[in-house]
């Protein structure tokens, strides 16, 4: 019993509900609703790219009660990712009868799950309310993000293997030998980065580049050296590196292939539907949204917006401080949203790759070009001492 | 952790003993990080649940291993692990007991948080650095033997 009390006593109460409302305010009221938005987002550019209209007329539906028409919205159209989700829960939640029941449900799970968790260590603003504006402020930030994505690989791969069907199964095989050839180069274009900082904590690294200037624009500080004009070549490349391979991690067009539905109907979630598919879906967009704000956090500067005051911790519990760390955790998303744009944009632009093109680009060109360029960093740190 | 480390040896199914194995190992990284070790749980996690035991699942799921389930237990391999297993037991309890220590609780570290990372970087590239370089060109090594064993002859 006194063990038990003494263990309720030594629990830091504070520390966990803030890192609890945190979480909460992260996932339900930012990043699923910035989920739904980019499927719909999707579904707007996609138009706009093919010269169609896309959804634009989702409104309340008021002629269910017996009105003659919908009541629109002022911006119509805006409704559609709630339409999109009541369709998804009230559909039959079918499970075929030659899976395999346990791993068939498992799989939409752990294809959620890490995608979500690995929100836990990014740095989403910088003082709210006199809290720091991430979840887990550890020292192995990035290589935490690493670890939990490549768990996900296992959701798809259960699927796969679980469907019990050829397509299903070739998608798995597909989408985890894509994900475990792209991990390297990912890994390593992260690297040169991580030379340069010297640090593994997500925060730090954008207190660097608040510091020093963003990596990629690295004069937002508005010094002008010849290091940064030098450096600037190998961040370029292992930026461009990253970004392609946070592509194929993602399993966003170009690399597609484990679900390219011209051959494989839809890949490893060909035999699921309504809910379980709903969550495979989600797992996707919120492992696009991870990969942009890992693209932001390590080369755009994160939250930091150039000549915008900073607030610290005290003065963020008053008004203008509050005001301003929301601004902080706008410009955060806004980046982020500009990168889901661009996801967007390429999807509907680039053609599919084939597989063996696939494997080659992975193999023979991206892994070798990060590989010399964090020899390139070395150099170019050590001779500029 | 211990749980999952049963059904790995017990599940006639390979799949689910190489989940279960998963299981084990990601239990095992949340012990590391209850150490406050977190480069060594994530290291963990990223190294064989991330990588190695993905490629065992691939290779398992390709190989379709249906005679696996149907096999019966051979009786003599049962008793060796089993006498083994309660050898290693017992010896870790006789082990564990004369230990005095055991009653204490760890001294804290003194510091608010530890730069693991970096320590164990100047560890391995100061005082351990031939064995870290010995070690790179075994793994060299046995990689250039892969690639020459699994090479097929060119007609």
């Amino acid at each position: 019993m006194n063990v038990l009390l003494d263990f309720i006593a030594s629990v830091p109460w504070g520390l966990m509900t803030a890192a609890i409302a945190k979480t909460l305010f992260l996932i339900f009221l930012v990043v699923l609703p910035l989920v739904s938005y980019t499927v719909y987002a999707e579904r707007r550019v996609s138009a706009l790219i093919q010269d169609r209209v896309g959804p634009n007329r989702t409104g309340f539906p008021t002629s269910l009660l017996g009105f003659q028409k919908d009541l629109q919205l002022f911006l119509g159209g805006l409704g559609q990712p709630v339409a999109d989700a009541m369709k998804f829960m009230l559909k039959e939640e079918f499970t075929p009868g030659h899976v395999n029941k346990v791993y068939f449900w498992l799989a939409p799970i752990l294809a959620m799950v890490p995608a979500l968790s690995t929100l836990a260590v990014v740095p989403f603003g910088n003082f709210m309310l006199g809290q720091k504006m991430v979840v887990a402020d550890v020292n192995v930030g990035i290589l935490y993000v690493f670890a939990v994505a490549s768990i996900g690989v296992y959701g798809i791969v259960i699927a796969g293997w679980s469907s019990n069907s050829k397509y299903p199964f070739l998608g798995g095989i597909r989408a985890s030998s894509q994900m475990i050839s792209y991990e390297l180069s990912l890994g390593l274009s992260a690297v040169p980065v991580l030379m340069l900082i010297g640090n593994l904590n997500l925060s730090e690294v954008i207190q660097y580049q608040i510091n020093n200037g963003w990596l990629l624009v690295p004069f937002t500080n508005g010094v002008f050296t010849l290091k940064k004009l030098v450096l600037w070549g190998p961040i370029a490349i292992s930026f461009i590196v990253f970004t392609i391979s946070m592509f194929a991690e993602t399993n966003r067009l170009p690399f597609d292939l484990p679900e390219s539905e011209t051959e494989l109907v839809a890949g490893y979630h060909t035999e699921y539907s309504a809910m379980k598919f709903a969550l495979f879906f989600l797992g996707e967009y919120a492992a696009m949204i991870v990969g942009s704000s890992l693209i932001v956090v390590l080369f755009l500067g994160g939250w930091h917006l150039p000549l915008l005051p900073m607030n610290t911790i005290e003065s963020s519990e008053t008004l203008p401080g509050a005001i301003l760390g929301l601004i902080h955790i706008s410009v955060f998303f806004a980046k982020v949203a500009a990168l889901l744009f661009l996801f967007i944009w390429i999807r509907w632009t680039l053609p599919r790759f084939r597989f063996d093109q696939l494997m080659k680009l992975g193999w023979l060109y991206l892994f070798e070009i990060a590989l010399a360029n964090i020899f390139l960093t070395a150099a170019i740190l050590a001779l500029w001492k | 952790m211990l749980a999952f480390g049963v059904s790995v040896v017990l599940n006639r199914d390979p799949v689910a003993s190489a989940l279960s194995l998963v299981g084990s190992f990601l239990c095992l990284a949340a012990l590391f990080v209850g150490l406050d070790a977190f480069f060594i749980g994530v290291i963990q996690i990223l190294v064989y649940a991330g990588a190695v035991m993905v490629l065992f699942l691939f290779i398992i799921m390709l190989l379709d291993l249906r005679a696996e389930k149907r096999r019966h237990f051979n009786r003599l391999a049962l008793a060796g692990g089993g006498i083994v297993s309660v050898a290693f037991a017992a010896e870790l309890i006789h082990v564990l007991a004369q230990f005095p220590m055991g009653h204490l609780p760890f001294r804290p570290l003194g510091v608010e948080k530890l730069d693991d990372v970096r320590l164990v970087g100047t560890t391995l590239f100061s005082n351990f650095n031939l064995p870290f370089q010995v070690v790179g060109v075994l793994v060299l090594v046995a990689t250039v033997g892969v690639v020459v064993l699994s090479r097929r002859e060119l007609k």
